[in-house]
């Protein structure tokens, strides 16, 4: 007969029905204790999913702009002095085995301006270059407005402006003129930004020919860029400087523009960090919210703690209750928060123009940090209501 | 089956830290099927006397047996199962669940003795029945009268058929009507073979009970009843013993 004590244990059905009792019954404070975990939830998720989705975005960038494209800049020799490029560096570029394209661009002393009653001093910030007309489609440039440099078009006093330049100068049109020191030329495209090298959205571009007859030019061009088969990249890279100046390559900087904007993403990286970090933090606001919230809650149910001991409920039974409680307040904030920054990053995507991704994993790591919280900010609660004795739980007023 | 008794109290006492003694060496048993009274004023020591025959506590000396089990040889967790399996509590503040229904706040009567939720509620329905309240079933606690809701917990107390019913001052917070219909309602119980306790302050109450123990500083003082002895058979040793306390 003496064996027959043993206490039944609750399905998880009544469990889950006996904890959500406390829940129910105060709406107010468990929406405001949620909203907590929801707020650091919602963070961390839109902070991953935003930054997931601008990699993305960032790679299909790349791989439309390709990661091919190197660039040889003229600098200073060791005794300071500006390297020319020699004439001929294109061609000797387009000798170098896996390079499939080359072109090049020049520094022009010209000085631009809207019009001739613009003060000379007043050149607006943009310069001029001299460029090849197959420049255009080695850096995948577009042209926004009427056309790209002919090869009529680049001995004749036309120019094609940048999208920086264009916006500086003032002009929206093309057939407008604009004065290069003291001749009138007149602009016949202009071009939307491009992406991989920047620098020129602020540049007016004339043809090479142009240049050397209508802005004493002598034709060495200072930057020299060259596109080759992916595979081939370091190997090039290796011989660039070399190959269009022997004797001079400590002065000729090479480069690779999709490192800069992969540059650019490690950066955010870094921000990333950060709003991991708050979010962290404000994950942890919210399961000490959720832990003040289950003391109270400890504290104002002793009666009914007394009453389900007195209903036969067991110390482990009781702990259970309150434990599950927690759970399912920090679940309930967990699983809001999650909705949150999923929509966040859908719709900061979405205008954006990228292609939303949130990660499973985040989603994952969202709930099981909702979990840990739920058990870490329950357990001392639930202890203690556990520990109650049923006599004093029932007298408590 | 050998018959014991429902509660069976051995020179049980109950001391706290300080020297206050609440119990001193009671003698007590109570028969399957009796109906008794325990009364005395406050401080007498007739609710440390309720929380050892509800095994809420234990004694600090003695023995304590419910329905047969020593209390101080059972752990926790068993002796929440006796609870659970054996033992009735009504209260004097009801301790109804608000915002649940007359038949949630029975069937809770029976969630931890392992019952499945569907029988739990068949049972609960049938326990209202019982105490006469089919037609407020699906009422919340506020919707009902004082006298409904301590019929609700009594009603709780009952759906796992218990061997002992404990009443702490079940018409405490309820007017002269409605505690009359609750007393009413315990003799009927009782008529049916419940055991059941009653721990009162009022003698008027306590007057109309066939059996009646008096204490007073923790000690019985007298042990009365009226009317013919209920309850199984008895074997010659006294089933229904007072003593003096012993260490006064």
């Amino acid at each position: 007969m003496k064996h027959d004590l043993r206490p039944a244990r609750l399905s998880p059905r009544d469990i889950l029905r006996v904890g959500a009792v406390g829940l129910r019954a105060r709406r107010a404070r468990v929406v405001l204790s949620a909203l907590g975990i929801a707020i650091g939830i919602a963070t961390m998720v839109a902070v991953v999913g935003l930054s997931e989705s601008s990699r993305a975005d960032l790679m299909t960038r790349l791989d439309r702009l390709g990661t091919n494209l190197l660039t040889a800049e003229a600098g200073k020799d060791p005794l300071g002095q500006e390297i020319k490029l020699p004439r001929n560096a294109v061609a000797m570029v387009e000798r170098i085995g896996p390079v499939r394209h080359a072109t090049a661009t020049a520094d022009v002393d010209a000085r631009i301006r809207r019009s001739d009653v613009v003060p000379e001093e007043r050149t607006a910030g943009v310069t001029a270059q001299a460029v090849r007309t197959d420049l255009l489609a080695a850096l995948g440039g577009e042209v926004d407005k009427g056309v790209w440099l002919t090869p009529a078009g680049e001995r004749l006093p036309t120019a094609v402006l940048g999208a920086v330049a264009a916006e500086r100068l003032g002009i929206t049109r093309t057939g407008e003129t604009i004065m290069m020191n003291d001749t009138r030329v007149v602009v016949v495209g202009i071009l939307r930004p491009i992406e991989l090298v920047p620098n020129l959205d602020r540049v007016a571009m004339v043809g090479f020919p142009a240049a050397e007859r209508y802005f004493g030019f002598d034709g060495h061009p200072t930057t020299v860029f060259e596109r080759s088969t992916d595979a081939s990249v370091q190997d090039v890279r290796a011989v660039l400087a070399r190959t269009i100046s022997p004797g001079d390559e400590a002065g000729i900087k090479v480069s690779r523009p999709s490192d800069a904007l992969a540059a650019k993403a490690a950066a955010d990286e870094g921000l990333t960090s950060l709003m991991l970090g708050l979010g962290a933090v404000a994950l942890l606001v919210g399961g000490v919210g959720v832990a003040n919230t289950m003391v109270i809650s400890v504290l104002e149910r002793r009666q009914e703690i007394g009453l389900r001991r007195s209903l036969g409920a067991t110390r482990g039974a009781i702990r259970l209750q309150f434990l599950t409680e927690s759970l399912l307040l920090s679940a309930l904030g967990g699983a809001t928060g999650a909705l949150l920054g999923a929509a966040t990053t859908f719709g900061f995507a979405r205008v954006q123009g990228w292609t939303a991704v949130v990660p499973p994993w985040s989603l994952a790591g969202g709930l099981a940090a909702t979990l840990l919280i739920g058990v870490v900010a329950g357990l001392y609660p639930a202890i203690r209501a556990s520990r109650l004795h049923p006599t004093v739980a029932l007298n408590a007023t | 089956m050998t018959p014991s008794p429902v509660i069976e109290l051995r020179d049980a006492g109950k001391s706290y830290p300080g020297g206050v003694h609440a119990l001193r060496g009671v003698d007590l048993t109570v028969e399957e099927g009796e109906l008794v009274a325990v009364v005395g004023p406050s401080g007498s020591g007739k609710s440390t006397m309720l929380n050892l025959m509800g095994t809420l506590d234990r004694p600090t000396t003695g023995t304590v047996r419910i329905a047969g089990y020593d209390v101080s040889e059972l752990s926790d967790a068993r002796l929440s199962a006796l609870r659970a399996r054996h033992i009735g509590f009504v209260f004097q503040h009801f301790h109804l669940a608000a915002g649940r229904d007359a038949v949630d706040n029975v069937a809770d009567g029976l969630l931890y003795a392992g019952v499945p939720p569907k029988e739990r509620r068949a049972r609960a329905r049938e326990a209202l029945a019982g105490v006469g309240l089919d037609h407020r079933r699906s009422h919340t606690p506020n919707e009902l009268s004082g006298g409904e809701k301590q019929r609700v917990a009594i009603a709780r107390a009952l759906v796992g058929e218990p061997r002992l019913l404990l009443a702490d001052e079940p018409t405490g917070a309820l007017d002269t009507a409605s505690g009359a219909l609750v007393m009413e309602l315990l003799h009927r119980l009782n008529a049916s073979g419940t055991t059941i306790c009653v721990i009162t302050h009022d003698n008027e109450i306590a007057d109309a009970l066939p059996r009646r123990v008096r204490f007073r500083d923790g000690a019985i003082v007298s042990d009365l009843r009226s009317g013919p002895r209920p309850g199984p058979r008895t074997e010659g040793a006294g089933s229904c013993s007072r003593t003096e306390g012993a260490g006064s």
